[in-house]
């Protein structure tokens, strides 16, 4: 009598198929999976995931909802791609987005004065935001290289130090009227919106679509460039892929490294600042409902390549819009959980070989 | 001495093991009897670990037949091999730091029950290596021994379980004179008991010392089977391994030394443990002029290499470029003095894997102009940098890790001599590489001499370097103890002094 048995070999070279459709496999299990939960919570998962579907593309008012959700995720699955590409590991990017909300607040309410024209102020609030997340991440980078301190622990635990920060200003000091938000910004620190035009073309009414949409599809272009067509992003690929031979062919590895800690905070820190100058127009307490974590996830499903880390965001935002259509409530952050398992479970088939083998009697 | 009619303790037959791009295996066969020592022997590459890999079951072999005390058998795991008696003492070893000898020894074992009754063990752990003669400490904590204690650690867990046969991968690589005596006498004594002992080793004199038959393997192939030591000389032994006799030179002019372009004074280096690798060594490595380091590996090669290369910070002592100090200087700053490194592990120093041949060729230096770098660049700059170098190279768009060996060290050569260097340090440039890559690389070493170039050759193998260098000196210890120049090079000598015979 013969027992099949299920038979794991390791691969000596990744496969490069396994590679290719692990993102997609991942993706399709996690729904997979998610309908599983919602049929034993006594939902019908199709109609579940159709009512989602409609209310995150079926109409120019949720495409563009969704791609205002997308806009923050694709911002920081470029900073969390940026680090993975050359061995680094900032899963941190939510700290840094929420850390760039709170000085772009600032510039906008304590720094510069509400009639400053919004050419100024617009590129003022920005940087000030990707200035402050470059800081809050260069600083894990940098202990990462001297100290070897694991940028992994230190870029997520301040995650929670810049949420308190943030709680701490919204709270007290910049508190209005003992909410736990700030005034709102003056109106040239607002990033110009679709519906900003409506008064010339009325079918734009209602559009909540702002700029920071066309700076993240901007940051992608430049990502990929910086990478694939740059004497630097060179440097950083054979640094990510080995970091023994960069340092035996005498490229500056730890200098790089904080370097590339600093560009990915900086990503991040203007998702936050486009995200209070795009949408809410002010700070508050726990505005963000994940981005940066949504986009660690969405650098995995996108294989880590910039361009495909648009679409990827876009999905993920609509996951976010359309699971506000369907109760209970909690279901895109469930399904988002599932993805990240299945992304993690599938990671074994690249490099491992499974097949289903008889067992000798 | 030993018992001949007792059926073979362990009986490899036809052993092939197939990796991409290499056959480590190719048909090899090895008989252990009982009760005796038995040395594998072979150069790098010759397959002797992964054959013993086989045995310990971490590799499936893809043909060839295993048969333990007579009886074929199917080696499913390193489990499996355990219960069937077979005990691996692996180079690098798999010990819990923090957990005490007698703790290490208890992991794993089978048929045990859920509490560890822990003073029973110590004691019988105690009693076990006082027997054997590899006494050692069973409450002490793992991370606190020596590597010479954790290798017998090592051991004593291998014995704890059963085993009959037991393989040791050059096990003396990491130990002190003393230390290999005293693993000598323990080995002696377990064969006395009957267990059979595999000793995979490069070092002649081991085999003299401890061992009752040796099988030599070239190539993935068995070459001489079950010679017995007594009445083996090394020279025959050596030939065995090399596969042609020693002293065979190749046709090369008289080198025209010039001036001196690496001079080493009292250089110590500290290797990867916080030891001295590298105790006091002064060289001098002259343009025109191929300078062999010779010595076991192990003796400090690689530390000095790095502490050239820029890689390692030297203790103390001074390294001169064309007579400006380099001691300690970064990479960059060396190679910008004209110091270019063959390096000894050239899949996991020398190349990024994933990325193509022409990046990796693009990885001595993007050519000058600007920070825009296209992939059109690339393979234009790989072409050019291919017909500068003469090197015959795979196409640019091929992915480094997918390189034979061969091929890989061609992509080095030609990325490291394309900036016509003043020194060229290479370790160990034709390890594992076929007889026709083994040739190109000294062709292009020899070249390099004529240009005047001056060459730092360190290799272990002592035919090479006869062949290449015009001087030879012997690493032993972390010392430099000998040196020969060219009409006086004399294999016998260097031999003794790689061994530490004075």
């Amino acid at each position: 009598m013969t027992w099949p048995r299920v038979v794991f070999e390791p691969r000596l070279v990744p496969s490069p198929w396994a590679r290719r459709l692990q993102p997609p496999l991942a993706l399709v299990l996690g729904l997979a999976l998610g309908a599983v939960v919602l049929a034993v919570a006594g939902l019908s998962p199709l109609a579940a995931y159709a009512q989602m579907a409609t209310g995150a593309f079926g109409s120019f008012y949720a495409l563009s909802d969704t791609a205002v959700k997308a806009t923050p995720i694709l911002l920081t699955a470029l900073a969390a791609l940026v680090t993975f590409r050359v061995g680094l590991w900032n899963i941190g990017g939510e700290g840094q987005l929420l850390l760039g909300a709170w000085a772009a607040t600032g510039v906008a309410l304590h720094v510069l004065p509400p009639s400053t024209p919004a050419v100024l102020f617009l590129p003022a609030l920005l940087v000030a935001g990707a200035l402050a997340g470059a800081l809050w991440a260069g600083g894990c980078g940098w202990l990462r290289a001297r100290l070897g301190v694991s940028e992994i622990i230190s870029t997520l635990l301040l995650t929670y130090v810049a949420a308190q920060w943030n709680a701490f200003f919204v709270f007290g000091p910049w508190s209005e009227g003992g909410f736990p938000l700030t005034p709102r910004f003056p109106e040239a620190a607002w990033l110009p919106r679709l519906s900003d035009a409506a008064a010339t073309w009325p079918a734009l009414s209602g559009l909540t679509l702002h700029l920071g949409l066309a700076l993240a599809l901007a940051a992608a272009a430049f990502v990929w460039v910086l990478y694939e067509r740059t004497r630097w992003g060179f440097r950083l690929r054979v640094e990510g892929d080995n970091p023994r031979a960069a340092v035996y062919a005498g490229l500056p590895l730890a200098r790089d490294l904080v370097l590339v800690m600093l560009l990915s905070g900086a990503l991040a820190g203007l998702a936050g600042a486009a995200e209070v100058s795009g949408v809410v127009h002010r700070l508050q307490d726990r505005f963000s409902p994940g981005y940066g974590f949504s986009g660690v996830i969405v650098a995995w499903l996108a294989r880590l390549d910039p361009w495909l880390a648009v679409p990827v965001a876009f999905l993920f935002g609509g996951l976010l819009v359309g699971g506000k259509e369907v109760q209970p409530a909690g279901i895109p952050a469930m399904l988002q959980g599932l993805v990240l398992l299945a992304i993690a479970g599938t990671q074994v088939l690249v490099r491992v070989r499974v097949r289903v083998a008889w067992r000798e009697p | 001495m030993v018992a001949s009619p007792a059926a073979p303790a362990v009986r490899l037959r036809g052993i092939v093991k197939r990796f991409p791009g290499v056959v480590a295996c190719d048909g090899a066969d090895l008989d252990v009897l009982p009760g005796e020592v038995h040395a594998l022997l072979g150069e790098n590459g010759a397959g002797k670990s992964t054959l013993m890999n086989v045995l310990a079951g971490l590799y499936r072999p893809d043909s060839g037949e295993v048969a333990l005390g007579g009886a074929p058998v199917r080696l499913r795991s390193p489990r499996d091999a355990i219960r069937r008696g077979l005990g691996m003492v692996h180079q690098h070893f798999m010990l819990v730091p923090t957990l005490t000898v007698a703790e290490n020894l208890a992991l794993g074992l089978e048929g045990q029950g859920a509490l560890l009754h822990r003073a029973a063990l110590e004691i019988a752990v105690e009693r076990l290596g006082r027997d054997v003669g590899l006494p050692v400490d069973p409450t002490a904590r793992v991370w606190q021994l020596s590597v010479g204690e954790q290798q017998r650690v090592e051991i004593l867990k291998v014995l704890h379980r059963g085993a009959r046969v037991l393989l040791l991968d050059e096990p003396t690589a990491v130990l002190a004179p003393p230390e290999a005596a005293q693993l000598f006498d323990a080995l002696r004594r377990l064969a006395a008991e009957g267990r059979s002992i595999v000793l995979i080793t490069h070092k002649l004199d081991e085999v003299a010392a401890v061992a009752d038959r040796a099988t030599v393997l070239r190539r993935g192939r068995t070459v001489a089977a079950g010679l017995a030591v007594a009445s083996t000389s090394s020279e025959q032994l050596s030939e065995h391994m090399i596969g042609r006799p020693m002293g065979r030179r190749l046709a090369r002019s008289a080198g025209t030394p010039g001036e001196a372009v690496l001079e080493v004074r009292g250089l110590e280096v500290l290797g990867d443990r916080g030891a001295l690798a590298v105790r006091g060594v002064d060289l001098v490595v002259r343009a025109g002029e191929i300078y062999g380091l010779a010595g076991v590996s192990g003796n400090g090669q690689r530390e000095l290499v790095e502490a050239l290369a820029g890689l390692r910070r030297p203790a103390a002592g001074h390294v001169r470029l064309d007579g400006v100090e380099r001691t300690g200087s970064p990479v960059a700053e060396v190679r910008a003095a004209g110091l270019v490194h063959v390096p000894e592990d050239r899949q996991a120093v020398g190349v990024a894997p994933r990325l193509s041949v022409a990046e990796n060729l693009a990885l001595g230096g993007v050519p000058a102009g600007g920070w825009w770098v296209s992939p059109a660049r690339l393979l234009a700059d790989a072409s050019t940098r291919a017909a500068a170098s003469g090197i015959e190279l795979p196409a640019p768009a091929t992915v480094a890790g997918t390189l034979s060996g061969g091929n890989l060290q061609r992509v080095i050569l030609a990325r490291e001599l394309a900036a016509s260097p003043r020194l060229i340090v290479a370790a160990q440039p034709t390890r594992g590489l076929d007889v026709g890559a083994t040739e190109a690389v000294h062709r292009l070493l020899l070249d390099q001499r004529a240009r005047g170039a001056a060459v730092l050759l360190v290799s272990e193998d002592l035919e090479e370097l006869l062949c290449l260098a015009d001087r030879v000196g012997v690493l032993f210890g972390g010392r430099l103890v000998g040196e020969l120049a060219a009409p006086e090079l004399d294999a016998g000598r260097l031999g003794r002094w790689m061994t530490g015979a004075s």
